[in-house]
């Protein structure tokens, strides 16, 4: 029996959801009052300076960047992969790898020394830049996924998504590759000169993509009262887990093969022991929080159950990915880079010793801006386009347990 | 050593007017106002270096003072966002225990790694051999900071009024080293450092054309040889390190 999933928007007329759009409107507000102080003052006002040149900022930003092509996931799984049961989550999926894009974008750009440059960004280009591909890359994203999800969306266009479908899951290994390329590229910094950055980006987005895919999927149904059934959120879950697991063993191989090379202990001891914030980070924030204790949460056979447990997991793997990414991004900066091998070295301009950096409140104003606007456009979206299933109860998203529950299974219920 | 620099007759030399053609306010507005004569251009065929012996180089700061004063370049007294455009490093050989003190200043590379990355084109390297930052296409991004291995650039994090016509400067923008390039347009041969150093210090620095076989530089480096920092990055930097 083939269950046919009815999209529509949903009510958005709640206390509840302008609460919402209010709270999203005043995060946006913030990251544009942050700009504005920045477009002021200059960057002085930040904690950046000329020895970490990029601060929290571009951990959001590439937080966001690497999550919305992750969240695009679950719309391949159902078209590349041909998984019937995420289909009816594909257009989520797809809007939220639109949005989080947005976002990490914005705050991209609004961290510019020159924003208003913009124009000579799109109109000046170095090929030879991974930077300037990166444009390339992001624009094409959005539109490859905006046709995607109008095929989706719209019934005569249905035949062609699969195809559409298999274009955007390409353009998003490749953009995601880009994006870990940004830092493969510098072969003087230490922390960054490892090819394997790329499929470790690629690991990473999987896995915070569809934590946060997960997150706003519980909390659409849970607020809007729909009913979301336990099998594809155990499969959500299962799959966030193997995710996760991936991540990790990515981590582990990037830090052992540093450990082979003699001349990456130094950088390695400062990451991984001695340097501070950035080995609490990585030990504490990345590793316990945000990668063992999400695995134990989503594979528990009691606790996995939980609908809290599972939200709770989702929201340890994007802390640990924050944590991560301010490891790799802040941290490789810090530690100074090594011009005289062999020497100790001092300068006025801070050679030989860990610069400092602190993020200040400018900053993290502009990263939450960010976040909220990703959030306040799938806020909007879903109340005016058909992107949520009506229901994604257990016999609507898969036949076989529709089956199974008529012939007196005992649906399991959290 | 630096002879392998491929010339780049192309945009470069059109941008900066650098092959001695007409009197013009050239195309790279702000950083090439003053070519005004033109015989007084860059060279033809030139690639500009300099060459520093750390033998000679003593506990002196008359390089960075000369630089900054030169070009404009002031303290906002807070030490981790002030532009450096050259600074004084002291290195102590873990081994020997030998200590040096050293300018480092942009390397003018060959291939440079800031050009790379540059998504604009803003920073760019002339057929000359000298690495510049377009102030009218740097859109801010700081990639090249990340890219340079030898920490040679400097973001400017506030507003700033005192600057001096020829070495334009701006908030939002990446600056770094010009290898003063105001001089060598208008037909100079020298840098202020190297001036500096000549006049008040240890008389440490020689600049001129690696291409030329006869200039003091080239016969220097033939005699006495001269190193690059962090050779191993293949970088092919136009400066050039004595007793390194
Ligand atoms: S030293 Fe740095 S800024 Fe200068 S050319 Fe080389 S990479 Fe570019
Ligand atoms: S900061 Fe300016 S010069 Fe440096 S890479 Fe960005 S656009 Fe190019």
């Amino acid at each position: 029996m083939k269950a046919m999933t009815h999209f529509r928007e949903i009510e958005g007329r709640s206390k509840g959801y302008y609460g919402l759009l209010v709270l999203l409107l005043f995060g946006i507000g913030l990251g544009l009052v942050a700009a504005a102080l920045k477009g002021t003052y200059g960057h002085h006002i930040t904690g950046m300076n000329n020895h970490v040149v990029w601060g929290l900022p571009h951990v959001f930003a590439i937080f966001l960047i690497v999550a919305a092509s992750g969240a695009l996931n679950v719309a391949s799984i159902a078209s590349v992969f041909g998984r019937k049961a995420y289909k009816p989550l594909a257009p989520l999926s797809g809007l939220l790898a639109i949005t989080l894009l947005v976002g990490g974008l914005a705050v991209l750009v609004l961290d510019l020394g020159r924003p208003d440059r913009l124009i000579v960004a799109m109109t000046h280009y170095n090929f030879k830049s991974i930077f300037a591909w990166n444009i390339f890359l992001y624009t094409g994203f959005i539109a490859i996924v905006a046709v995607y999800l109008w095929f989706m969306m719209e019934r005569r266009m249905n035949p062609h998504s699969t195809k559409v479908g298999y274009l955007a899951f390409i353009w998003r290994l490749i953009l995601t590759t880009g994006t870990g390329s940004i830092f493969g590229f510098l072969v003087a910094r230490e922390a960054y000169d490892a090819a394997i950055l790329a499929p470790l980006f690629i690991a990473l987005s999987f896995s915070l993509g569809l934590a946060v895919f997960l997150l706003v999927l519980m909390a659409a149904y849970n607020w809007t009262g729909r009913p979301l059934g336990d099998a594809i959120l155990r499969r959500l879950k299962n799959l966030l887990g193997i995710f996760v697991a991936g991540v990790l063993y990515f981590v582990a191989v990037y830090h052992l093969t540093n450990l082979y090379a003699t001349r990456l202990h130094g950088v390695e001891a400062f990451l991984l022991v001695h340097g501070g914030i950035y080995p609490f980070l990585f030990w504490f924030g990345q590793i316990a929080l945000g990668s063992v204790l999400p695995l134990v949460l989503l594979f528990h056979p009691v606790w996995s159950r939980c609908r809290a447990v599972i939200a709770a997991a989702c929201g340890l793997v994007i802390l640990g990915g924050l944590a991560q990414l301010y490891v790799t991004i802040i941290g490789g900066q810090a530690y100074p880079l090594d011009l005289f091998p062999g020497h100790d070295v001092s300068s006025s301009f801070f050679d030989g010793v860990v610069a400092p950096y602190t993020p200040s409140a400018v900053e993290w104003m502009l990263g939450i801006g960010g976040v909220a606007l990703a959030l306040f456009m799938v806020t909007v979206a879903i109340k005016f386009l058909r992107f949520l299933p009506e229901s994604l109860a257990d016999d609507k998203v898969d036949p076989h347990h529709a089956a199974q529950a008529a012939a007196g299974a005992e649906p399991a219920k959290a | 050593m630096s002879h392998d620099s491929t010339p780049d007759l192309s945009r470069r030399r059109f941008i900066t007017g650098a092959v001695g053609a007409v009197a013009s306010l050239t195309v790279a507005p702000g950083i090439f106002l003053m070519q005004t004569n033109a015989q007084a251009g860059t060279k033809p065929g030139a690639r500009w270096g300099l060459l520093i012996n750390t033998n000679v180089c003593g506990d002196c700061n008359a390089c960075v003072t000369a630089c900054h004063k030169e070009n404009g370049v002031g303290s906002m007294n807070r030490p981790t966002t002030d532009a450096q455009w050259i600074r004084k490093v002291n290195i102590t050989d873990r081994a020997t225990g030998h200590s040096r003190s050293l300018p480092v200043m942009c390397q003018h590379c060959e291939h440079p790694p800031c050009v790379d990355v540059c998504p604009t084109g803003a920073s760019f390297r002339r057929a000359d051999g000298i690495v510049l930052v377009n102030k009218h296409t740097c859109i801010g991004c700081r990639y090249c900071m990340m890219a340079c291995p030898y920490k040679a650039r400097s973001f400017i994090h506030e507003h700033l009024t005192d600057q001096v016509p020829h070495a334009p400067r701006g908030k939002g923008t990446v600056e770094s080293c010009t290898l003063c390039v105001h001089r060598i347009d208008k037909g100079e041969r020298t840098t202020a450092c190297v001036e500096a150093c000549h006049t008040e210090g240890n008389g440490a620095m020689v600049f001129g054309d690696l291409n030329d076989p006869n200039s003091e530089i080239s016969r220097r480096l033939a005699e006495y040889g001269g190193a690059a920092i962090r050779a191993d990055l293949g970088l092919n930097p136009g400066v050039r390190y004595q007793g390194l």
